[in-house]
């Protein structure tokens, strides 16, 4: 595998660093070199959160630069679109079906992206477009808070890792009480792709 | 045994495995996990102390008790802890002294910018900058020992791409089982700084700084990379590794020691390529000194000289000075008004938090706009640094200053001795107030003072990720500890009018302000309400009975992440409200309600 830059983007609290705390083990348990950082402090509070994620032979810069992004994983769709110009030609993006309004949104003073200016840029950046239906899966099975696990899942359909190893650091990761429902949202999350490419 | 390990874990990791007996630090971002982590191991102990000063003293005392010691903290809080260390580099150490500086290029989470590097030169100490988390965990022991070695405080400065990047680490050593006994030797002429001492000691430390840059020739830290003759690059920490990603063919000569420069190797690199650049984050602090030993270098006039550095920002600028072919963005040029119409998402207070109230009622307090004169009417607010400054943002807007932390309460002292006529209010939050308010509140009463003080206490010091302080009642390792009265303590400060008042009751919190602004003497007013995101109980979320709703704004006017603005009337995200009720509190048309009375409405 050639080296593989990943944004995971999101908005405070939606669990993306925990998401990308675990795409980075399971990289390491299968032997390779791994860098990550993400947005902390301030920004946590509710505002605009991404994750530099590599995974190579030997990496020397834990950022990733404009047009250097492989994949985009987006728990939210407008901060999808926020890191479009970080995309690189031919790179695909899983964005999940996800509106949380920024405060000028929710106060009618700006308008919130619509879904095909939100295609327009990541497309227009060459990036190929997944929407997943994260939220409406996830309440299906009956926890919004498997969203991050189950964007996982979806991004595991890309990588070359298997599913073993994904489990093995899912269950050292989690508390034992929701091991099982996380690895139900994973395997949801990986058959929503795979039935989108069928 | 391999691991993901941030900077900051590295670090602990190897202070731990270097024998480490005391850490101390204040919490502040990119530091903090420093400390947190330390604390986990029982064997030592680890503290938050109020401050990065009194952090510091405590260092030193360990230290002068023969065990090694950590001390860690941002990079301003080296400015507050600027005193002591200073004073360590005269006296010495005796057990290894390690103080980590943790910089923030591009104020991700801070008040300014700094490059603390120049604190190294300053204070005659030496200085090593990690890279990653492999070069900060074996960096440690290696610290302690110059420490030990040179008599001198050794400085680990970090910044925010190596605290905060998780990268692999070969953890390797363990920690000795044997560790020197605390045992205080008396030497008066090296720990009392007299000025006979301080004098004496001055020059040793000018001495030690020779052997150090003697040491720093071969110190294994430094070395040089071979490459393509045609470009050689030094570079020092996090730079170095933007540097390796954008020039992989170049020579490099990398410092991991860098203060003092070993200037012969230098001398030595720049002999062996035919033109020679620096790349460092923030200030030219490599390339000045380098310049200085009269070669030719370039760096800060391509490389940009203030925020954060990246390996993209690397390549452009690179490119633009002809060190890299160029390449179109051709995108970009495209889509640009599409990505400059994006709403932006800066931080929100979170729904739920007990300084929505406040501020709310500071907001709404009279008239915030400025008179015909130029000048402004209403309170002027004094601020500080903590969650509560993202008051300062519409549509809250209730915070008019904000410099460093603690400084809120003098400042609104000098406004008033000034002469200005406005009522003087300074906010200050309860871990700012244990770190530099309590001094500056003895003043105000000293200096015979009528403003208002208002601590929030939310029982955590949140902003930085809700680290305990001596309001908490517990220690940074877990143990039950004293929680201090701030109101009590007010009073024995001399404040005659000092008490509590809920953060989410309205009215007694609308009443108390006024009363406290009005009052011709110094009040403090201790708003008390625990921080939403610990205290997660989350109450029963609100709604909005739509035909109530007469859509007048005032609940939207919180700034509350939950209230979202309808089509038509105002709707309650029931995912995000914590319950909290203060929209329903302001409600006049009393159209907010718990959700259960909901199913009451559709049964
Ligand atoms: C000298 C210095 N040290 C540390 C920090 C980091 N810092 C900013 S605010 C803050 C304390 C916040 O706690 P508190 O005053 O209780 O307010 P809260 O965030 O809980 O509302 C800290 C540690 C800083 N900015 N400056």
């Amino acid at each position: 595998m050639h080296s593989v830059n990943l944004l995971i983007t999101g908005v405070g609290g939606q669990g993306v660093v925990l998401a990308s705390d675990i795409l980075a083990e399971v990289a390491l348990v299968n032997g390779y070199d791994v860098k990550k950082t993400d947005t902390l402090g301030m920004a946590q509070r509710g505002g605009s959160v991404v994750t530099n994620l590599r995974i190579g032979e030997k990496l020397a810069s834990p950022l990733i630069g404009e047009g250097e992004t492989d994949i985009l994983l987006a728990f939210e769709k407008l901060e999808a679109a926020r890191w479009s110009p970080y995309l690189k030609q031919g790179s695909v993006s899983i964005v999940s079906n996800q509106v949380v309004p920024p405060l000028t949104v929710s106060l009618g003073k700006e308008n919130y992206p619509s879904d095909d200016d939100i295609v327009r840029l990541l497309q227009g950046f060459g990036s190929e477009v997944i929407i997943l239906d994260g939220p409406q899966l996830a309440w299906e099975l009956g926890n919004s808070k498997v969203l991050n696990v189950l964007m996982l899942g979806a991004l595991s359909t890309r990588l070359p890792f298997p599913f073993e190893n994904w489990q093995k650091v899912i269950e050292e990761r989690l508390p034992t009480k929701i091991v099982d429902i996380n690895i139900k949202a994973f395997i949801c999350g990986k058959e929503a792709i795979l039935r989108k490419a069928t | 045994m391999k691991k993901l390990l941030s900077g900051n874990e590295a670090i602990a990791y190897g202070a731990y495995h270097a024998g480490i007996r005391v850490a101390a630090a204040y919490p502040g971002t990119p530091s903090t996990e420093i400390l947190e982590n330390l604390a986990r191991y029982k064997d030592i102990h680890a503290q938050w102390s109020t401050n990065e000063k009194v952090a510091f003293e405590v260092a030193l005392g360990a230290c002068y008790a023969g065990v090694r010691t950590l001390v860690s903290m941002k990079h301003v809080g080296l400015n507050v802890a600027a005193d002591p260390f200073m004073a360590a580099s005269v006296t010495g150490v005796r057990g290894g002294l390690v103080v980590v500086s943790a910089d923030d290029p591009g104020i991700h989470s801070s008040q300014g910018e700094q490059d603390n590097r120049y604190y190294a030169i300053f204070a005659k100490v030496p200085m090593l900058e990690p890279s990653d988390s492999q070069e900060a965990y074996d960096m440690m022991p290696l610290a302690f020992e110059i420490s030990e070695r040179f008599d001198t405080p050794v400085m680990l400065r970090s910044t925010t791409r190596v605290s905060h990047a998780k990268t692999v680490v070969d953890i390797n050593r363990e920690r000795p089982s044997k560790l020197p006994e605390a045992v205080f030797r008396r030497e008066m002429s090296k720990f009392v700084a007299l000025p006979v001492n301080a004098r004496r000691r001055q020059l040793l430390a000018l001495q030690r700084m020779e052997k150090l840059a003697e040491y720093a020739e071969s110190c294994s830290l430094n070395y040089i990379i071979r490459g393509s003759q045609e470009l050689g690059i030094i570079a020092s920490g996090i730079a170095f590794n933007y540097a390796r990603e954008i020039f992989p063919e170049a020579s490099f000569l990398k410092l991991g020691m860098s203060y003092p420069l070993p200037k012969k190797l230098i001398g030595c690199f720049a002999q062996e390529v035919k033109r020679l650049i620096v790349v460092e984050e923030l200030e030219p602090f490599l390339e000045e000194q380098i310049k200085a030993m009269g070669l030719t270098v370039e760096g800060k006039s391509f490389v940009p000289r203030s925020g954060e550095l990246s390996s993209g920002l690397l390549r452009t600028v690179a490119q633009k000075n002809g060190l890299l072919p160029l390449t179109e963005n051709k995108p970009l040029a495209l889509l640009a008004d599409d990505l400059q119409n994006l709403p932006k998402r800066p931080p929100l207070l979170c729904p739920g938090c007990p300084h929505t109230g406040l501020f709310f009622i500071l907001s709404s307090y009279g008239l915030r706009k400025g008179g015909a004169d130029g000048s402004e009417l209403g309170p002027v607010i004094t601020g500080d640094i903590g969650c509560y400054t993202l008051a300062a943002y519409p549509c809250l807007s209730a915070m008019d200053t904000c410099a460093c932390m603690g400084a809120g309460i003098g400042e609104a002292l000098g406004m008033e001795k000034a002469g200005l006529k406005n009522k003087l209010v300074a906010v200050i939050g309860d871990s700012t107030f244990l770190h530099s308010g309590i001094t500056s509140l003895l003043n105000a009463v000293y200096n015979k003072s009528s403003i208002t003080v208002v601590v929030l206490d939310n029982r955590t010091t949140a902003m930085t990720g809700h680290q305990q302080h001596p309001g908490t009642g517990f220690t940074a390792q877990g143990e039950p500890a004293m929680a201090v009265d701030i109101v009590a303590l007010a009073k024995s400060c001399g404040v005659a009018n000092a008490s509590e008042v809920s953060a989410f009751d309205i009215r007694a919190l609308r009443m108390a302000v006024k009363e406290a602004i009005n009052n011709p003497e110094l009040v403090v007013l201790v708003v008390r309400g625990d921080c939403a995101a610990i205290a997660r109980k989350k109450i029963e979320p609100m709604f909005v009975e739509q035909e109530k709703c007469v859509n007048c704004g005032v609940c939207l006017s919180l700034g509350c992440a939950a209230l979202q603005k309808g089509n038509q009337k105002t709707q309650i995200n029931a995912q995000l409200c914590n319950g909290c009720t203060l929209c329903q509190q302001l409600c006049s048309p009393q159209a907010i309600k718990p959700l259960h009375a909901q199913e009451g409405l559709n049964a």
